[in-house]
């Protein structure tokens, strides 16, 4: 039982890394075949090396970045529920405020985020702001959706066993939206790094954003990979841990 | 207890319009205390919408407003009649619910459904106890073992601790009968309980629930002519639109009673022919 799912793991993780190992082969050969310079394109290996000899510097980056990440999540899932409720119990809400929310996003963050830095400062406010503005709203519709979505006869059978909004919440359309609202909270953790990158980029002292310019700047493109791979290993990070978490709250509602 | 004093209930003046069609018009009903009341009736006559009247239910689904409110604005002028008026998009109804014992109707019904209305995300025993929990009642050893003892009774003990979908949809329509007896309400509404079950287990089932349902005031919706007369002390048949209400038919004997009995045989024939099914091909 356990031996197989050692098996089991390591056989999904071969699978998994199989592709990616493929590409860095033959990204490795092009590199090495068509004399790239390292300011253009760095070969892998190159990438190893400034990964594996810069773990201090990276760190350091990465902790600001990440900070802004988990913080404007958690904000994110605050108000994205929140909001969420609103509409779901709020008929003025729903219809005032739902349709310009809708348009809104069609202002792509990048757009706004040199404001956020005029209005939030340099500091780390303004990137947790522009996390939050990225990410409340995936949580808000996904969690709004189960939440409409329960099936109307549990109402009608709570109705008749005198249930009270507040149960009717809790023990029936709750657990019911929680899966909806997994896929939502697994897209914002997934999206959170990217988010506070964005907003480092437009002006910042530190974090990864900060260090992929400052590197792009100086052609240290081998030190931006090193950066992207931090960003991309935060990003699964808080991918996996959300994950595991609303998978034992499914599981135990 | 409160089994022995199950109200009878008269729902009288019921009208009620869809967009326009008028589907009652000064409508009466009686269902006799402590009996079983079968209603039958061709397919969008508005059964189901009676029911829903009676347990002052939304009659046009609940919309985006779900979690919201109760549509229904509910009256009560006198202690023991209770005015059911609606006024939703598509529907406008007027109904006067009155009760033998002048106690309001509210909180003594239990309802179940066609389909089983099990939450899959708790067990069995979990699900029959669902009344305590959405009335906050704390969870009792003393409850549980009333539910152990129900679910015994219908033969799912062993499957208390089950998830929905491991039982077979027969067991589910049990573990459903399980928990509307849980709440030991006086009045029961049921539209199509067994409906979905194939004959066999609908047979099992139609036994089971005349036993359990004894001395309760209880509203029987069904398609099935046979059910009607193994179980209804009494039949009326909904027919036309407006709808209205054929006089009651009274089989002899006691539910459940054995469909193959000959002193049944004109019941059968007359509920065929109120239901204008034809037997043979002409
Ligand atoms: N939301 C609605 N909007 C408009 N008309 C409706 C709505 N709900 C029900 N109706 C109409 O009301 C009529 C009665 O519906 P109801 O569900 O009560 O029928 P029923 O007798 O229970 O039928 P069945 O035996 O098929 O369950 C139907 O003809 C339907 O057209
Ligand atoms: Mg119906």
């Amino acid at each position: 039982m356990f031996v197989s799912r050692i098996q089991n793991f390591i056989i999904n993780t071969g699978k998994t890394l199989l592709p990616l190992v493929f590409i860095v082969i033959v990204w490795q050969f092009i590199v090495v075949i068509d004399k790239l310079p390292p300011y253009i394109l760095p070969a892998p290996l190159l990438v190893w090396h400034t990964l594996v000899n810069n773990v201090p510097l990276l760190f350091s980056q990465a902790l600001p970045t990440a900070f802004e990440s988990i913080i404007g999540l958690t904000l994110s899932v605050l108000v994205g529920m929140s909001g969420a409720l609103i509409f779901t119990y709020f008929r003025l809400a729903r219809e005032y405020l739902l349709p310009s929310l809708i348009i809104s996003q069609a202002l792509p963050t990048f757009a706004i985020a040199p404001l956020l830095v005029v209005w939030f400062g340099y500091g780390m406010a303004s990137k947790i702001v522009t996390v939050m503005i990225m990410l409340f709203f995936p949580v808000t519709m996904t969690f709004y959706d189960g939440l409409i979505q329960v099936n109307e006869n549990w109402l009608d059978l709570a109705q008749t066993m005198q249930a009270t909004r507040w149960s009717a919440l809790r023990y029936i359309a709750l657990p019911a939206a929680l899966p909806a609202l997994a896929s939502g909270l697994r897209l914002a953790a997934s999206w959170a790094p990217l988010g506070a990158v964005i907003g480092e980029w437009v002006g910042a002292s530190q974090g990864l954003g900060y260090l992929m310019l400052n590197s792009n700047a100086r052609l240290q493109v081998d030190m931006m990979f090193a950066a992207l791979i931090w960003l991309i290993a935060l990003a699964l990070l808080l991918f996996f841990v959300v994950d595991r978490g609303m998978r034992w709250l499914i599981k135990i509602r | 207890m409160t089994q022995c004093h199950s109200p009878g209930i008269l729902l009288s003046k019921a009208s009620l319009r869809f967009n326009q069609k008028i589907l009652f018009e000064n409508l009466s009903f009686e269902l006799a205390a402590g009996k079983i009341t079968c209603l039958l009736g061709p397919s969008g006559v508005g059964k189901t919408t009676l029911l829903r009247i009676l347990a002052s239910l939304p009659l046009a689904g609940r919309g985006e407003n779900k979690l919201q409110t109760l549509p229904a604005t509910v009256k009560k002028p006198n202690p023991d009649e209770l005015i059911v008026h609606y006024d939703e998009q598509e529907v406008v109804c007027n109904a006067r619910i009155r009760t033998s014992d002048q106690l309001p109707l509210r909180g003594r019904l239990a309802y179940m459904a066609q389909t089983d209305l099990l939450l899959p995300w708790l067990s069995l025993l979990d699900n029959v106890m669902l009344g305590n929990l959405l009335r906050h009642v704390p969870r009792s050893q003393s409850q549980i073992d009333h539910a152990m003892h129900i679910l015994e009774s219908v033969g799912l003990a062993e499957d208390a601790h089950h998830k929905p979908h491991a039982l077979s949809s027969g067991m589910k329509q049990r573990g459903a009968l399980a928990r509307t007896l849980m709440e030991d309400q006086p009045v029961i509404l049921m539209d199509e309980p067994f409906s979905a079950l194939d004959a066999i287990t609908r047979y099992d089932m139609q036994t089971m629930a005349a036993e359990k349902l004894q001395q309760k005031t209880v509203l029987l919706i069904t398609h099935d002519p046979w059910e009607a007369l193994r179980l209804g002390h009494q039949i009326f048949i909904l027919r036309g639109q407006p709808a209205n209400l054929s006089a009651p038919i009274i089989p002899p004997m006691m539910p459940p009673r054995d469909i193959t009995d000959e002193a049944l045989l004109p019941f059968q024939k007359q509920l065929l022919r109120e239901l204008d099914l034809r037997i043979s091909v002409t």
